[in-house]
């Protein structure tokens, strides 16, 4: 009994932090519609702000407090920068360059935050005279998490005295239900979006700031807390201030005792719980449904290659197959991974592209290739060739699985619960030790002997994944091809001549995954290892990155972009060791000044 | 005996009655007109007979066999042709291509990977094209068309299942005065050539008397009047409530 109610403190506490971070990014999300993946990036910044201040100040009760609200408020400015210099321009752009934008923003701050504070963990000082523990019932439960907990209740008391009492708060309110009625009541929207951001970010910053007691500060925060902020907001309904709340006490809860009753699948159980509510409350558990999404103008009816076009690809389809001989190895291993870097890239643009789908999580399929090849491999011993073969069979299978629930949704909500399952993936691989082998990966996952020397494997990996890129080209122009694009074009016209959208989506989303899932066995044989990384988040936000440097519009985008972000990364990574920070820096670039992508860029209008 | 049958179709939205009890009939090759001030619930019935909303009350029957509550492609699928109010194409597919869906979507061969569409042979879909004048435009993408010729468009597709009823909601909107008498008149033909019912709203009230075999008038969700269209032009609650708005077109 006592145990249960020590764990539902510890649970609450939890939920305190957690609601302090996800009510910036819902009350954010509410204004301006933007999903902010660089919400998590200030609240790292509030922990090592705070550390730094109150390591520098004297010991004390001012000091320490003083230097956590200077904290807040330091984020809250930093969020003021980032608004003003990237995000104000962005608000009419698709959901997806949105993200992308602000994931840039994630880069550049964990390459600022690397050079401030360096890359060890450091660990703050406790809080001055919260050290200790309090008895509940007989057991001991540690004095500063009450002390976070009232801290919570009192942060949803005067955000609620806010929202209700201030003509900010009436304004806020009035935004997040109806942009354009705000709009012509002439209200200052500039001023109005730029005091939210403050507002989002002080409070990312609080949070940050009030766990330097409790846990040391590290460069993973930011990814750690956005992915625990993004369930507990799109649970509580994107944009829902008590819906944050809501969802941060169950989130909070399931975890304290998750912990207890299911301690292997800990971090499976939040995003279950996503998807689960999810399917069930498409908008959360208090959010509606928000006006239509931002679309970019049609594109134009695909047209096959022109004479000159299929001259060129066939010119640089023999020097792909003429070239290897004459390569060296690194140049053979490189040429390995542009290969499959294009048949990712071309399946995750199967479903944006003509399908009109938003993908965060497209890792989860490479991942599911790559682990089924090196689990035949280890387990059963099986040969490379049975693996190459089972890896889009079994990625495919995925992708029907996760594909049923997610093409129901569209815009930032497809996107989130992709997210969520590839964390189901990713934490599924990182958690299930004894078969995957968690963080240290599965070894010796090596080709068949006739494939490995470096040229018969590169060889290899150009003829499948060339051919797989080929494979998805027909399909685009093929029937099926035409009903994702008519699905995507006007869901009225489709669904009036009798076209099922739902199993078009769901069809293409299960065919993406299965191509994505032999890249992923290429990529797997090819390193010789699969690692937890193959599917998590930074791989997926690649392939978007891919996809949308190509052109989302363009059959010939995934090819262009895999090749330019592929050659872009190498270079990136042989110039400067802040490689995250030049990357996040040419993200933001790309987003504002060419969302349409480099194919894109040609002389249509 | 009549090919659509309503009976007694309600529909309310939050505290808006749309619709309140609409009944009507449609028999094969007869044009009805439902008509109606903005507002009336036009679009409403439209969308209750093609599946988009489910009505709270009330029955449709097509040839015999309920269709309540079908989905839009179901009943699609059993001879219901659709045009949109506001236009609704594939504005990144070529004219040519819109119809092919339809087309091939009636054939059931539209989850096919393999062979590429330009492979299909275009004539079925031209001779659809041609019969609505479009056939010069057919390589065009539909999102450039002028308004006028994206309704042409919508009624090609609209044909290519051989419906045995078409619902079009305002099929003319949008072109100049003698383009909307050309196209219901064209409309008008092949509806009695193929035998097909016709159900349309038009605020063209030349359009109506011309083509319309019979007048169905709704304002604010009710029935107000049936008949031919003499008895309704002369029916004093339609002069009333309808007829003197008339000049707002
Ligand atoms: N999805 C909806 N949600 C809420 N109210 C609706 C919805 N659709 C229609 N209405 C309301 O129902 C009533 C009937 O609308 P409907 O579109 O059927 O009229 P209409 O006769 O087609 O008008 P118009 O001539 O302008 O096309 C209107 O008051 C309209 O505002
Ligand atoms: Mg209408």
């Amino acid at each position: 009994m006592t145990q249960i109610l020590v764990q539902s403190l510890s649970g609450l506490a939890s939920a305190a932090s957690l609601f302090l971070v996800a009510a910036g990014l819902t009350v954010i999300f509410g204004v301006t519609r933007i999903v902010n993946f660089a919400h998590g990036s200030l609240y790292m910044l509030g922990a090592y702000i705070a550390y730094s201040l109150v390591t520098w100040l004297p010991r004390g009760h001012f000091p320490f407090w003083g230097g956590v609200l200077a904290a807040a408020l330091a984020v809250g400015l930093i969020g003021v920068v980032v608004e003003v210099l990237v995000l104000r321009r962005i608000y009419k752009a698709p959901e997806l360059f949105q993200l992308l934008a602000t994931f840039g923003v994630v880069l550049v701050v964990q390459d600022v935050a690397l050079a401030v504070w360096g890359a060890q963990d450091l660990l703050g000082p406790r809080a001055p005279g919260l050290r200790g523990a309090v008895d509940v019932m007989g057991e001991r439960f540690p004095l500063y998490d009450l002390v976070l907990i009232a801290i919570g209740g009192a942060i949803l008391l005067l955000l609620w005295l806010l929202f209700q009492r201030s003509r900010f708060g009436v304004l806020v309110r009035a935004a997040t239900a109806d942009r354009e009625m705000l709009g012509a009541l002439g209200v200052n929207q500039r001023r109005l979006f730029t005091g939210v951001f403050f507002l989002g970010s002080a409070l990312a910053g609080l949070a940050g700031a009030l766990q330097l007691p409790r846990e040391s500060v590290n460069l993973h925060m930011d990814m750690a807390i956005i992915s625990e902020a993004f369930v507990v907001v799109v649970v509580g309904g994107l944009g829902s201030l008590p819906g944050a709340a809501l969802a941060a006490l169950l989130i909070g809860q399931m975890q304290a005792f998750g912990i207890v009753l299911f301690p292997r699948i800990t971090l499976v159980l939040v995003f279950l719980v996503m998807a689960v509510v999810l399917v069930l409350r498409p908008y959360g558990l208090m959010g509606r449904a928000n006006a239509a999404a931002i679309v970019l103008p049609p594109e134009p009816p695909l047209r096959a290659l022109s004479p000159k076009g299929r001259a060129v690809a066939l010119a640089a389809l023999l020097l792909a197959i003429a070239l290897p001989p004459f390569l060296g190895d690194y140049a053979l291993v490189v040429l390995s991974e542009l290969a499959i870097a294009v048949l990712f890239a071309a399946s995750l643009h199967f479903i944006m592209g003509p399908g009109g789908m938003a993908s965060f999580g497209h890792a989860a399929y490479f991942g599911a290739g790559a682990y089924a090849a090196a689990l035949l491999v280890k387990h059963f011993a099986a040969p490379m060739e049975l693996g190459l073969l089972a890896a889009p069979f079994a990625a495919g299978l995925l992708g029907l699985v996760f594909g049923w629930f997610c093409v129901r949704l569209s815009g930032v909500y497809a996107a989130m619960l992709t997210l969520a399952f590839a964390q189901i993936a990713w934490s599924t691989a990182f958690q299930w030790v004894e078969v995957t082998g968690g963080d240290n990966g599965i070894l010796g996952v090596w080709p068949s002997a006739w494939a490995v020397p470096k040229l018969a494997y590169a060889y290899l990996s150009l003829a499948l994944c060339l051919g797989g890129a080929l494979l998805l080209r027909r399909a685009i122009f093929a029937p099926l091809g035409y009903a994702m694009r008519a699905q995507r074009d006007s869901p009225l016209r489709a669904e009036a001549i009798g076209i099922d959208a739902f199993r078009v989506r769901w069809l293409a989303f299960a065919i993406a995954a299965g191509f994505a899932g032999l890249a992923g066995a290429v990529f797997a044989f090819g390193k010789g290892s699969v690692f937890p990384t193959a599917m998590a988040i930074p791989r997926s936000v690649d392939a978007l990155l891919m996809v949308l440097l190509g052109g989302v519009q363009t059959v010939m985008g995934p090819l262009i972009g895999a090749l330019a972000y592929t050659g872009l990364h190498e270079q990136l990574l042989r110039v400067t060791q802040f490689w995250r920070a030049a990357l996040g820096a040419i993200i933001i670039g790309l987003v504002l000044f060419f969302p349409r992508g480099l194919a894109g860029m040609g002389p249509r209008a | 005996m009549s090919l659509l049958r309503v009976e007694g179709l309600h529909k309310s939205f939050g505290g808006v009655k749309a619709v309140q009890g609409v009944s009507l009939a449609v028999a094969a090759g007869e044009l009805l007109a439902l008509i109606g001030p903005n507002g009336a619930g036009k679009s409403t019935c439209f969308n209750m007979l093609n599946g988009q909303i489910r009505p709270d009350a009330g029955r449709v029957t097509l040839a015999g066999q309920d269709i309540t509550g079908l989905a839009p492609r179901a009943i699609w699928r059993l001879g219901v042709g659709r045009t949109f109010q506001i236009t609704a194409t594939f504005a990144s597919l070529s004219v040519l291509e819109n119809v092919q869906m339809a087309l091939l979507s009636h054939q059931r061969r539209l989850m096919r990977l393999w062979a590429p569409l330009s492979a299909e042979d275009p004539t079925p879909a031209l001779a659809l094209l041609e019969r609505l004048g479009m056939a010069e435009q057919a390589a065009r993408p539909c999102g450039v068309l002028a308004y006028g010729d994206l309704k042409r468009v919508e009624l090609a597709i609209a044909l290519a299942n051989n419906p045995r009823l078409l619902l079009m909601d305002e099929p003319t909107a949008g072109m100049a005065p003698a383009e909307r008498v050309a196209l219901m008149a064209l409309t008008a033909r092949i509806a009695r050539e193929s035998g097909i019912a016709v159900l349309f709203t038009e605020h063209d009230m030349d359009v109506v008397f011309t083509h319309a075999d019979r007048l169905l008038v709704l304002d604010r969700g009710r029935m107000l009047a049936e008949g031919s269209p003499e008895d309704v032009r002369a029916n004093p609650a339609v002069r009333e409530v309808y007829l003197g708005h008339e000049g707002r077109h």
